[in-house]
């Protein structure tokens, strides 16, 4: 093999537009993670570190051919959930909640795996009954979402849990089920929302009560919003600049690496800068719809599509939590956030897409 | 038809999953659209909001507190100044139990159960965030041993600071006055007069004294600095600077070595003494004995200390020379013959016979005189060289109070004199009004008769009598009193104060004359004070002065053994010199001392002496000559 061919192979099932799309992600982050970070080379490289593993992890998925992603559903479901159970029977504590667990050398998150596993494991199951779906298979789905979204938001991971529902959402919307009970559940949501309330978790409660006040209890819950809200207001149309972010380099904005980095962005470049982000997220998941619709079996659809709106409800809570329009949940801002295991996961999803879209020729001819 | 029905069946749920998926796009635009409102409403919209949100996060100003302008005497020598030194200062709301804290401190630094005190009461009286005194002062090594355990304390700081210092202490206490931590009380005033903002970050502000009455001057202007902080507070760099302009320098019209001498003149006795150039009205000595040490009160005063000065007899805190109120005693004859001469109720040359007593008409009580058996044949010169009482018992009673007090009045009895320092009493000069008004009652014609001699209702303050016998000395003309001659000013040309002339009484000349020399035949033998004024080489005039302090019953007779120290009569005197062309114009008080001429006219001498001769008395203690004076 020559080097044109190994690059031809190498590009074989990747999707060269995502693929621009997602290296324009990765100069961003790699550019606002030094201004974040206070030009800290550790961080940078860190996360140079997280993006050839998770362009690696992509790389493979993408050429997995797509009955091996099937076959892997079920066992990837329930290991996820055995994983769950043992998170919440033996977790480690940290930052008030159970979220770890440990394994001999290595710290593992088994909600980020339940990410992928949950739509996977959804859409594998509307693909064994597309032949018969009824009303009963939909309800058997949606056992399937509840379980684990149940034992995340018990750690508690909001976040991750809200995250993981609307991907299951997703997967039952594009299945096709009626809104009759759609509305319905909504009204019955709606009427419950009393006793969901009590079964939240003080902090949580707390964060949401922030979200309509957060002047509140400005120097404690209500602190990461009011900073945030100020460094994408202070930012204007223009920006500051870059590196030149006042509530970034004065350490005012909290988590500014990880959850708040959009806060930095918005300081830095301002309006002008969030419009060139939500173009490329948007760029990103309009190749995503196409890739949807073009897939060729249900089950590549409704992963792909879950795959996509995951992706941007990923986007649009992390930018409407840090501009003040959503309740602190603890969302990072896909592919931009300091942090290997989003990263990974969601690299893992466009892998995904990209077999899909590159394996379905294969399959045809 | 099986395989039509299922693929028909294919195509309509890739149309039903397309209608889904446009359904979806049409969410993800909807969210898309409220996320850029959202934007735009905090970035077009709400920027400048947000944008001084931003500012006032990073900026904070940060006041510098100018320097206290120094206080120096006509001579320049500094009677009042600042150094730098530590503080060891604790933050009381990051302190959980303070008695620990302190018992921990007090193992690295000496601290005495009198620091403990005063830092308590500082507590209690604490109105704003910050750190508050416990020591000051600290050692070297001090300093070096709590650094090195400062991590062991998160609610201590050791602060350099600039501290007040009063070189003369308690002889310029009354004086100088100090200054004291801003309270409650100074803040609500400072509010008042719109000045808080000049306050800010100082800790000081002048309580008594010339520091309380220049206060404005020597505060200076506080400058303020716009400094870049991080969310931890921590100073980042500075964006702009406005100086601050130090406070102005007052030079005195003190004379520090005057006081001194004064000072120590005194010997034991508690006083007053004031000496006013009357030429100009500045004054030259200001004294109020006992005084107290200043620097207790810098930093609050622990209440034992506190109750001791209040409590004692000697009332150290009471600044006699300002405050002080006491019957002028005779040292209000030579004004009260001023006044019959200016009604004509007596001339020059009218005599009287001088039985050794006054008896009213129609009343049997005898208004004794000082001395038993009288003075013979006494004309106006003679009743004020040798002071006698019947003299003026007859001429307050033909006078009547009401014009005694008209004319009396015109010297500045009974009013305050105006000097630049707060707190001043006005003293009492009575008339019939005053009575009717104060104690609801009609004047009797005994009441006159005392008053003659400068007792009964009569009460001046030292600085008063000082004033008056200043306006005598120069026939008539008065100059303000005042303490300042010139400020300093760190910007700009120093001011002056102008001698400011008050009046002119307009005393005919042969009358002025008249006492004057009669008051330097008081210091000449066979005048009252001949034996104090003893040996002088220049032209001394004076009275001496008597005040009682309880009255003696009818017939009985005063016997200064017999009564105790506190109930002895106070000695006053009142001096000028030289007589002809006075330069230095004086009223000495002794509290307890006795007779004028034997303790209080001996004191006028050395002030005199050193002020005219520059005759030093020995052995003097002298701060004025180790200080030195301030190099221009």
């Amino acid at each position: 093999m020559n080097a044109r061919q190994l690059k031809q192979r190498f590009m074989l099932h990747l999707d060269p537009v995502l693929l621009a799309a997602l290296g324009g992600f990765m100069l961003i982050s790699i550019i606002l993670l030094y201004s974040a970070s206070d030009g800290n080379w550790m961080r940078v490289l860190g996360q140079l570190g997280n993006i050839a593993v998770a362009f690696t992890a992509m790389w493979i998925v993408a050429n997995m051919p797509l009955h091996w992603l099937m076959r892997s559903a079920v066992p990837m479901y329930v290991l996820g959930m055995l994983l769950l159970v043992a998170v919440a029977l033996f977790g480690e504590i940290s930052h008030g909640a159970r979220r770890w667990l440990h394994i001999g050398v290595a710290t593992i998150q088994p909600s980020e795996l339940m990410k992928i596993a949950v739509p996977l494991m959804m859409a594998w199951y509307f693909e064994k009954n597309e032949a018969t779906l009824k009303l009963r298979n939909y309800f058997v789905a949606l056992i399937l979402l509840v379980l684990p979204v149940g034992l995340i938001m018990r750690q508690p991971d909001l976040g991750t849990s809200i995250l993981i529902a609307a991907s299951g959402f997703y997967v039952l919307f594009l299945a096709g089920l009626s809104w009759r009970i759609m509305i319905g559940t909504a009204l019955a949501g709606l009427a419950s929302a009393p006793f969901l309330w009590s079964a939240l978790h003080d902090y949580q409660r707390h964060r949401i009560l922030m979200l309509f006040d957060p002047s509140q209890d400005a120097l404690g819950k209500g602190y990461h919003t009011i900073q945030g809200m100020i460094a994408v207001g202070s930012g204007g149309i223009l920006g500051k600049g870059y590196m030149n972010g006042t509530q970034t380099h004065l350490d005012f904005l909290p988590e500014r690496t990880t959850d708040f980095i959009f806060a930095v962005w918005s300081e830095e470049f301002g309006l002008l800068g969030n419009l060139l982000l939500l173009g490329l997220y948007v760029f990103v998941i309009g190749r995503g719809f196409i890739i949807t619709a073009n897939a060729s079996t249900y089950f590549t659809r409704l992963l792909a599509g879950s795959i996509t709106l995951t992706f941007f409800t990923y986007a649009f809570v992390n930018m409407g939590m840090v501009s003040g329009i959503l309740p602190v949940v603890g969302v990072p801002l896909p592919l931009i956030s300091y942090g290997g295991t989003s990263l990974l996961t969601l690299m893992l999803g466009f892998g995904i897409l990209m077999s899909i879209n590159t394996h379905k020729q294969l399959v045809k001819t | 038809m099986n395989r039509f029905i299922e693929l028909k069946n294919h195509q309509r749920e890739i149309y039903y999953f397309r209608l889904r998926l446009v359904l979806s796009l049409g969410f993800v635009a909807v969210m898309l659209f409220i996320l850029l409102a959202r934007f735009f409403y905090l970035q077009v919209i709400r920027h400048e909001y947000f944008h001084t949100l931003s500012d006032s996060n990073r900026i904070y100003v940060v006041p510098i507190v100018p320097n206290r302008g120094l206080l120096l005497d006509r001579n320049g020598v500094v009677m009042a100044q600042n150094y730098s030194g530590y503080t060891l200062e604790i933050a009381p709301d990051k302190v959980t139990d303070m008695d620990a804290l302190i018992a921990e401190l007090s193992t690295l630094v000496a601290v005495t159960p009198k620091d403990i005190k005063r830092f308590k009461k500082l507590l209690t009286e604490r109105q704003a965030l910050g750190t508050m005194p416990l020591r000051s002062q600290l050692s070297d090594e001090e300093v070096a041993r709590v650094s090195a355990q400062r991590f062991r304390f998160p609610a201590v700081e050791i602060k350099a600071r600039l501290f007040r210092e009063y070189p003369f202490s308690d002889v310029t206490s009354h004086l100088i006055g100090y200054v004291g931590r801003i309270n409650q009380k100074d803040i609500e005033q400072l509010e008042e007069e719109e000045t808080a903002s000049n306050y800010m970050g100082s800790d000081y502000i002048g309580k008594t004294g010339v520091e309380q009455s220049y206060e404005k001057a020597l505060h200076g202007t506080t400058g303020f600095e716009q400094v870049e902080v991080d969310a931890g507070g921590r100073a980042v760099r500075v964006l702009s600077r406005t100086s601050p302009e130090s406070g102005s320098n007052i030079m005195l019209t003190l004379d520090a070595k005057l006081q001194e001498v004064a000072e120590q003149a005194f010997g034991d006795y508690r006083g007053a003494l004031v000496a006013i150039d009357p030429t100009n009205g500045e004054v030259l000595a200001f004294v109020s004995k006992p005084g107290y040490d200043p620097a207790l009160f810098i930093d609050g005063i622990d209440t034992e200390t506190w109750e001791e000065l209040n409590s004692s007899l000697d009332t150290p805190l009471n600044n006699r020379a300002l405050r002080g109120q006491y019957p002028p005693g005779s040292t209000i004859k030579p004004f009260m013959a001023l006044t019959g001469l200016h009604y004509g109720t007596r001339s020059p040359s009218r005599t009287i016979s001088d039985p050794g007593y006054f008896m009213l008409p129609g009343s049997r009580h005898q208004y004794r005189d000082w001395k038993t058996g009288g003075h013979g044949s006494v004309d106006l010169f003679k009743s004020i060289v040798i002071s006698c009482d019947t003299y003026y018992y007859g001429l307050a009673t033909e006078l009547g109070i009401d014009n005694m007090h008209s004319y009396l009045s015109r010297f500045g009895f009974g009013k305050k004199t105006g000097l630049d320092m707060e707190g001043e009493t006005s003293g009492l000069l009575p008339s019939t009004e005053w009575k009717a008004k104060r104690h609801k009652q009609i004047w009797y014609p005994g009441d006159t008769v005392s008053a003659g001699i400068g007792q009964g209702y009569n009460l001046v303050t030292p600085l008063q009598l000082a004033f008056a016998t200043a306006t005598l000395a120069n026939d008539g003309v008065a100059f303000q009193p005042h303490l300042v001659k010139e400020i300093r000013r760190s910007r700009g040309e120093p001011l002056f104060t102008e001698h400011k002339q008050l009046f002119d009484l307009e005393i005919p000349p042969e009358h002025i004359k008249l006492v004057k020399d009669a008051m330097e035949a008081v210091t000449k033998p066979g005048g009252t004070a001949a034996g104090a004024a003893y040996g002088v080489t220049y032209r001394m005039a004076g009275k001496t002065g008597t005040a009682q302090v309880i009255a003696i019953k009818q017939g009985e007779k005063y016997d200064e053994k017999k009564v105790s120290e506190y109930n002895r009569d106070h000695a006053w005197f009142i001096a000028f010199a030289p007589a002809d062309k006075p330069r230095i114009a004086l009223a000495v008080l002794a509290e307890n001392g006795g007779h004028g001429g034997s303790t209080a006219a001996p004191i006028a001498r050395k002030v005199l002496d050193y002020y005219l001769l520059g005759k030093v008395p020995k052995p003097l203690q002298t701060v004025a000559e180790k200080t030195g004076a301030e190099s221009d």
